[in-house]
């Protein structure tokens, strides 16, 4: 039986039946990262230094050696990177059974919302109502909420003011709500956290990172092309790289979706 | 009165940039000492320790006594016009190219005459006042200058060819977001900088000040970030033809001493942007200014780091900021002599603890960024290497040279402040 879903998988994949939407940016060295204030220690920025180029420093072989942040562009929190969930078993990247790299996704679109306000919140209210048209939010599910912001770019991505960062995000009840009553496997944005631009004045603060980690979830951030996604259906994959201890990392996030009726290209 | 210097014309694109030549290059280790006093633009010559005696040039002995205790000491820069010539021919590359040239014989109050450089207003049997430069080849060489001031006397092409002098220059300011950055452009522009750059990292993080500094009429803020080297590349790619002056500001720091952390993390940030962001500057807009020394009236003339005086010396509560600056000061000295083959200067500005967000706690004396700018305008001027700017620069320096075992252990017990 599984073999045969798998072929057919493989069938799909071939025919374009089964689309593949790419949900990472690409790492670049003036995509921005989280700014903390200045005396804590900072997300090292994507930088790529040039070992060879077929010269003399290397005849045949082109090669960088790069440099980046667990937390550096599209990238993946494991449940070790907040405080909630230091004491988490497999809480490490490396520790994490493949399997729940893995998984169905469902997309709450709350672009219009952020259209309007850079502060939007995404409420219980919201899910219920994603709920009542879309059914009932399946346990270990990736949650991911489409703001279109992967469509901004330069001061407007973190959107920084004199009191800090305005981007929308989860609020706390909503995301008790997602972990505690829906059991998801992990939340998904478009920004540069999971949490809202001005996460820290909620209660508690940052409570995507305290409510997700604390309960051994997982967190994506920066991801792009939500807009590409059915509100349910979708596969997600997500695999962070192998570290030892690692508390995330950027990766690549593919989404496997059914092919779009009025656009039959593969999309990537 | 000189006549003075015109805006240069735009570059004939047709026409080839000329090579960098350069002024005799050999001297004896005894005349060195000529140099290393000019680098900080003193007027010093060898006096005897045995009976007083001034001399020059210098020598390795006294030739009124043969004593080898010979001082370099600063000595009164004034003296009187007794001969003058002005060369029509020679066989140098460098001068043949710089033709006429004026030479004369002053005697020196203090004692012996010398053969020097004549600035134009200079006139036969007047009063003068001596200076020691550094020419095109980082030699230090007397030049006679009229005892008064003169209308546009910096304009004086044989004196231009000893400074840096930002006036038609086009200027490269490496942090925007640095706290001295409007200060700099500010008396960059006054001094008559054609242009200013300034660099700015990371466009997507806003900061305060930018409106001001992008209204100030020539300046032009451009993308660049020292610890990125395609971003440097890049910027070198556009500007690196027309950067005649560059001033390398950009700096981390984080007090703290090595144990305080525990990390590695902002050592190695100060080792990004302090010294490796210096050797990306270096190797995307040195070869450039190197080639372009000798490119008329905005010639590439000057490279300036802003750095610590603690590069000299070790303040613990500062150990990690301190090692890259002593790392960017080492490398500051191979820079130096890369660009010496284009005649282009290395001018290291020296700073005690400036009066900005990360010596908040300290108290004063602290370098106001306004005080920085004099200081490095007045070096570019007079074509200096070395400059301490403000009194804690100038008492390290001072301590340094006197015995740097002995400011280690003052220095260790008081920190930076």
């Amino acid at each position: 039986m599984s073999a045969q879903l798998l072929e057919a998988l493989a069938a799909a994949l071939n025919d374009g039946s089964v689309e593949t939407v790419d949900l990472t940016h690409t790492l670049d060295p003036d995509f921005p990262v989280i700014v903390l204030p200045p005396e804590f220690g900072q997300c090292a920025r994507f930088r790529m230094e040039e070992v060879s180029a077929y010269d003399h420093r290397g005849p045949s072989w082109k090669w960088h050696n790069i440099t980046i942040s667990e937390h550096t562009g599209t990238h993946f929190d494991a449940p070790a990177h907040w405080i909630t969930g230091r004491d988490q078993p497999q809480g490490h990247v490396d520790e994490i059974a493949p399997g729940r790299f893995l998984g169905r996704a469902c997309v709450i679109d709350c672009s219009e919302g952020a259209a309007r306000d850079d502060d939007h919140e995404l409420t219980p209210e919201a899910i219920a109502a994603w709920e009542a048209a879309h059914g009932t939010i399946p346990p270990d599910s990736w949650v991911l909420m489409r703001t279109d912001w992967s469509k901004r770019s330069g001061a407007a991505y973190l959107n920084m003011r004199e009191d800090g960062a305005h981007s929308p995000g989860p609020t706390p009840e909503a995301i008790r709500l997602l972990v505690e009553e829906r059991g998801i496997r992990g939340f998904g944005t478009e920004t540069v956290g999971t949490d809202a631009g001005q996460g820290m004045h909620y209660t508690p603060p940052f409570p995507a990172h305290h409510t997700l980690h604390g309960a051994g979830r997982y967190g994506l951030q920066c991801l792009r092309n939500l807009d590409r996604l059915p509100p349910t259906g979708a596969v997600l994959m997500a695999a962070p790289l192998k570290i030892r201890h690692g508390t995330g990392s950027p990766l690549r996030v593919l989404a496997l979706v059914p092919r779009s009726t009025d656009n039959g290209e593969a999309t990537a | 009165m000189t006549d003075p210097i015109s805006p240069p014309p735009k570059k004939n694109p047709q026409a080839r940039t000329r090579t960098p030549t350069l002024p005799p290059l050999t001297r004896s280790r005894a005349a060195l000492g000529l140099t290393a006093a000019a680098a900080e633009g003193r007027f010093m010559l060898q006096v005897c320790d045995g009976c007083g005696a001034v001399q020059y040039p210098p020598r390795d002995a006294c030739v009124q006594c043969l004593s080898t205790a010979l001082t370099w000491r600063d000595v009164t820069p004034a003296g009187r016009l007794i001969a003058t010539t002005r060369v029509h021919a020679s066989p140098d590359p460098y001068f043949r190219e710089r033709l006429p040239w004026r030479t004369g014989t002053v005697q020196l109050d203090a004692g012996p005459s010398v053969i020097c450089h004549l600035h134009g207003d200079c006139e036969s049997g007047a009063r003068v006042r001596l200076i020691n430069r550094l020419d095109k080849a980082g030699h230090g060489v007397i030049m006679a200058l009229p005892e008064e001031a003169t209308p546009n006397m910096a304009d004086d092409p044989q004196l231009r060819e000893m400074t840096a002098d930002p006036k038609h220059r086009r200027v490269l300011i490496t942090d925007a977001r640095a706290p001295d950055a409007p200060a700099l452009a500010k008396a960059m522009l006054e001094a008559g900088a054609s242009t200013v750059f300034l660099g700015e990292a990371e466009g997507w993080r806003p900061w305060p000040g930018r409106e001001a500094l992008a209204a100030m009429e020539g300046v032009s803020i451009l993308p660049l970030d020292v610890t990125d080297t395609s971003s440097a590349r890049e910027l070198a790619g556009e500007i690196g033809g027309k950067t005649d002056i560059l001033i390398n500001n950009a700096r981390f720091i984080r007090p703290g001493g090595m144990f305080d952390r525990g990390d590695t993390v902002f050592p190695g940030r100060e080792m990004e942007v302090n010294y490796l962001g210096l050797l990306r500057l270096a190797q995307a807009f040195g070869p450039a200014m190197r080639g372009r020394g000798a490119d008329g009236v905005n010639s590439a003339a000057a490279w300036v780091n802003i750095l610590s005086a603690h590069a000299l010396i070790n303040a613990p509560d500062h150990a990690t900021f301190c090692a890259s600056q002593a790392a960017a000061l080492s490398l500051s000295q191979a820079l130096r002599a890369e660009l010496r083959a284009g005649g282009v200067k290395v001018m290291n500005l020296y700073v005690g603890p400036t009066d900005d967000d990360w010596h908040q706690p300290l108290p004063p004396p602290k370098v106001a960024p306004a005080a920085l700018a004099r200081s490095l305008v007045a070096g570019l001027r007079d074509g200096l290497e070395e400059v301490h700017c403000g009194d804690v620069a100038r008492d390290i320096a001072e301590r340094w040279r006197r015995d740097p075992k002995v400011l280690e252990r003052e220095i260790g017990q008081e920190g930076l402040g």
